[in-house]
């Protein structure tokens, strides 16, 4: 294609008068690939930094000069044979990166003090054991004083923040007894240091810090790993539009720097980029993935479309516009709305487990404060029986028990080509017993399928598979697939409307629609057999045939819906689809309870006959019309090829034309929650065998550096196993629709 | 035990330019591409031909 994108919204202008711009680059396989690109750029005039970043398969360009023109490397790189896909960082993004930064300079601060720390330490329990003067103590403990109290001040930010951020919501999160443990750990100490004590905590403090912000970076770097890839997908799809200008002239932009009221081109064959009017044109439109219907719509000007439909025949011209009042989109925006905040918000393990946990700890504090009051111990031997309590119950094991699990998991779940989008998906997906699926798009491939492909004359169709290549009509281009390679036609043209012809061996030959081709009674014939196909006909001199084109099944449809049975799933479809085409479906997959024609709102109506039954419903789906239910379902997920309202509302999105990912997640995720309580289970042992010992007044130092490490290194361990149950015995193959998803995925981890 | 008046601030002070490496190399985006930076180390392309 000649015409090329307009780039300017994605450069980055810096002060000193450079400019930038990012890339997704998609055909990075290995590491020589980084080589190869940075090489061929630095051949291009005018480039002054080109740099790959190979963990997350990007490139970064910089230039000077004004005039240089950004498109020139996107050509220099498809010359190589690699596809770059500008894109601009999102906001959640950076802020990520800066938060990360962040964590790792905490880290760094604690895991320097621990150290040293732990060097003092050492020092005093030997010296405790042998000869070491009182002095030689005192100057030990203040010293360690020196070192723990600004660098705790400084690493223990991240738990202090969120304290106060759980205080001012009068809530209680796993961070306040943190928090109370480190502050009273550090108060006590330098009280006991001030009196010579023989004894300080300082270590215990700073361990706590270092042990939990490990737990923290890595569960932040999982999901910044994800988003990454996520970005990555979203370029790679680049959503571009035909903009018209006010003067006629067409132009090429992102979709992402078009403004309501602009005026787009959709060309025949053609995605709908945006939602928006249609201003003049007539055109069949293909809106499964708005409203599950797979029947094909007549559109005029006036009509509203929705961006994801496809074009079929005609050139449409669009006017942009924002979600109105009262528009399709507009209405399913208030549902997910509704539906989200109606869910009743999931309490996750971890703060259901804190919640019971502090008011416990708290009281068991309390009690041994009044128990060696009331037996007559003074005082400070008291108050320090008490705080040892809550130094040893401070939830080091607790607070790592599930994130580990859910790092080790969602990273386990990621090489299997799932990406998670909510922080609790693990755990709701794993206590599912249901699934409702959509049918058009989720059960079926979202692109049409030539039937029975063997039933053909191989002449006939690989004529007419060549002479299709020629067109970009959707079901010419399914047809396409059949040409094996073949170059197409030269003289063939392509009439708007019709279909294409061509001149083949001093005959004329036709693809299109059976009117075009004279077959309109052979095509009624055959679609009376198959009532949900559609018909493209060709004619070559006498010979001519009738391809029938439908939604298929996804290859492993049949297979994954058996493996969900067999975990103990209860199925069903709910599609917005007519009945005889869901029937089709649902008896290919023995699926006995099906719904058909339902509309967004029925579909939220079923989901609460299915919750009130007591159902925990699990929702895949990839329409418009599913975002409302996936955001209502207890939980839910979605393909790649989703459009964004329903990624965005799903729970986690799945990549690849396989359904195997979902009976692969709810694998993973039960074996990952059963970790979860199991580290939760051995946390609560810890505790009982820890607590009576601060209880009882006879926890040193030594004795609680020991119990928090070990605890933590155990549940630490434990969780590594979530790993296993990501790996299934048969690699699954990521076979992609959108060209470039199985190289994004060798990303390793 | 004089000796420690040395010793300790010695042993801080090491630490502390560890810690001070690292947060620089930190700032510095050494830790942006892991993956990568594992590689570029083996290419020789930085050498005159």
């Amino acid at each position: 294609m000649p015409q090329q994108v307009d780039l300017s919204v994605f450069i980055k202008r810096h002060p000193d008068g450079s400019a930038s711009l990012d890339f997704a680059v998609d055909g990075i396989t290995c590491a020589a690939c980084i080589g190869d690109i940075e090489g061929a750029l630095k051949n291009v005039a005018g480039i002054t930094r080109a740099r790959v970043n190979y963990t997350n398969h990007r490139l970064n360009v910089e230039w000077v000069e004004p005039s240089f023109d950004p498109a020139q490397v996107i050509d220099a790189l498809a010359r190589i044979n690699y596809h770059a896909y500008p894109f601009t960082y999102d906001e959640t993004e950076e802020r990520e990166a800066r938060r990360a930064r962040w964590l790792l300079r905490c880290l760094a601060v604690a895991g320097f003090a621990a150290m040293n720390i732990m060097l003092l330490s050492v020092s005093v329990w030997a010296g405790n054991a042998s000869d070491m003067t009182p002095a030689t103590r005192d100057f030990f403990h203040w010293l360690s004083a020196l070192i723990v109290l600004p660098a705790a001040a400084f690493a223990g930010q991240p738990f202090f923040q969120s304290t106060i951020g759980a205080i001012r919501a009068r809530s209680l999160n796993m961070d306040v007894p943190i928090s109370i443990g480190i502050l009273l750990a550090l108060t006590m100490s330098v009280v006991e240091t001030a009196r010579h004590a023989r004894e300080a905590y300082f270590d215990s403090a700073i361990m706590l810090i270092f042990f939990l912000l490990i737990g923290r970076y890595f569960d932040q770097a999982m999901r910044r790993k994800t988003r990454a890839v996520a970005t990555n997908l979203a370029a790679l799809r680049a959503p571009v539009a035909t903009k018209l200008g006010a003067d006629g002239t067409e132009e090429i932009v992102p979709v992402s720097a078009l403004a309501a009221g602009e005026h787009v081109l959709v060309k025949p064959g053609a995605k709908i980029p945006v939602d928006g009017v249609v201003l003049s044109g007539h055109s069949e439109i293909d809106a499964a993935i708005i409203t599950g219907e797979t029947k094909h719509q007549n559109v005029s000007p006036g009509a509203l479309v929705y961006a994801g439909s496809v074009n079929f025949d005609g050139l449409l011209t669009i006017e942009v516009k924002a979600a109105g009042r009262g528009t399709l989109l507009d209405e399913i925006e208030h549902m997910i709305e509704k539906a989200t905040e109606a869910k009743s918000r999931y309490l996750r393990l971890a703060d259901r487990a804190s919640r019971l946990y502090a008011p416990v700890v708290h009281a068991t504090a309390a009690a041994t404060l009044i128990f060696w009051l009331v037996t007559g111990a003074s005082f400070h031997d008291a108050a320090i029986a008490a705080i040892s309590v809550l130094i040893i119950t401070c939830p080091c094991a607790l607070a790592l028990a599930i994130p580990a699990v859910q790092v080790v998991a969602a990273g386990a779940l990621f090489r299997s080509g799932i990406l998670l989008n909510a922080g609790d998906a693990i755990e709701r997906l794993a206590k599912t017993d249901m699934v409702l699926f959509d049918k058009t798009g989720t059960l079926t491939l979202p692109e049409p399928v030539l039937v029975d492909a063997a039933q053909y004359d191989s002449i006939t169709l690989e004529e007419a598979a060549r002479l299709a290549t020629a067109s970009r009509h959707p079901l010419a281009r399914a047809l396409a697939l059949h040409a094996k390679g073949a170059a197409s036609l030269d003289t063939a043209t392509e009439i708007r409307g019709a279909g294409v012809e061509a001149i083949v061996g001093g005959q004329r030959a036709r693809l299109g629609s059976p009117t075009f081709c004279n077959l309109e009674a052979e095509a009624e014939r055959a679609l009376a057999h198959e009532p949900c196909a559609s018909a493209l006909a060709y004619r070559c001199g006498d010979r001519s045939a009738i391809f029938l084109m439908r939604q298929m099944l996804r290859p492993d449809a049949r297979q994954s819906v058996d493996a969900l049975r067999a975990q103990g799933m209860a199925l069903m479809i709910a599609s917005g689809d007519h009945a005889d085409a869901v029937r089709d479906v649902a008896e290919e997959l023995g699926i006995v309870e099906w719904k058909a024609g339902l509309k967004p709102g029925e579909k939220i109506a079923l989901l609460d006959a299915l919750k009130a039954a007591g159902k925990k419903v699990l929702m895949i789906g990839d329409g418009l019309n599913d975002a409302p239910a996936l955001a209502a379902a207890f939980a839910s997920l979605s393909p790649i090829s989703a459009t964004d309202l329903a990624q965005a509302s799903a729970d986690a999105v799945f990549l690849g034309e396989r359904l195997m990912p979902v009976s692969l997640a709810l694998a993973t995720t039960r074996k990952a929650h059963r970790l979860m309580r199991q580290n939760l289970a051995f946390s609560v042992l810890y505790n009982a065998v820890a607590v009576p010992l601060a209880m009882a007044g006879l926890l040193t130092p030594l004795i609680a550096a020991c119990a928090m490490s070990g605890s933590s290194i155990l549940v630490t361990a434990n969780a590594l196993r979530a790993n296993k149950a990501g790996r299934p015995q048969t690699e699954p193959r990521i076979h992609v629709h959108e060209n470039a998803l199985p190289t994004m995925m060798e990303a390793r981890l | 035990m004089t000796i420690l008046l040395v010793l300790v601030p010695l042993a801080l002070g090491l630490g502390g330019i560890g810690l001070i490496a690292f947060l620089w190399s930190l700032r510095s985006g050494q830790y942006d591409d892991l993956d990568g930076a594992a590689y570029r180390v083996l290419s020789d392309d930085d050498l005159p031909k």
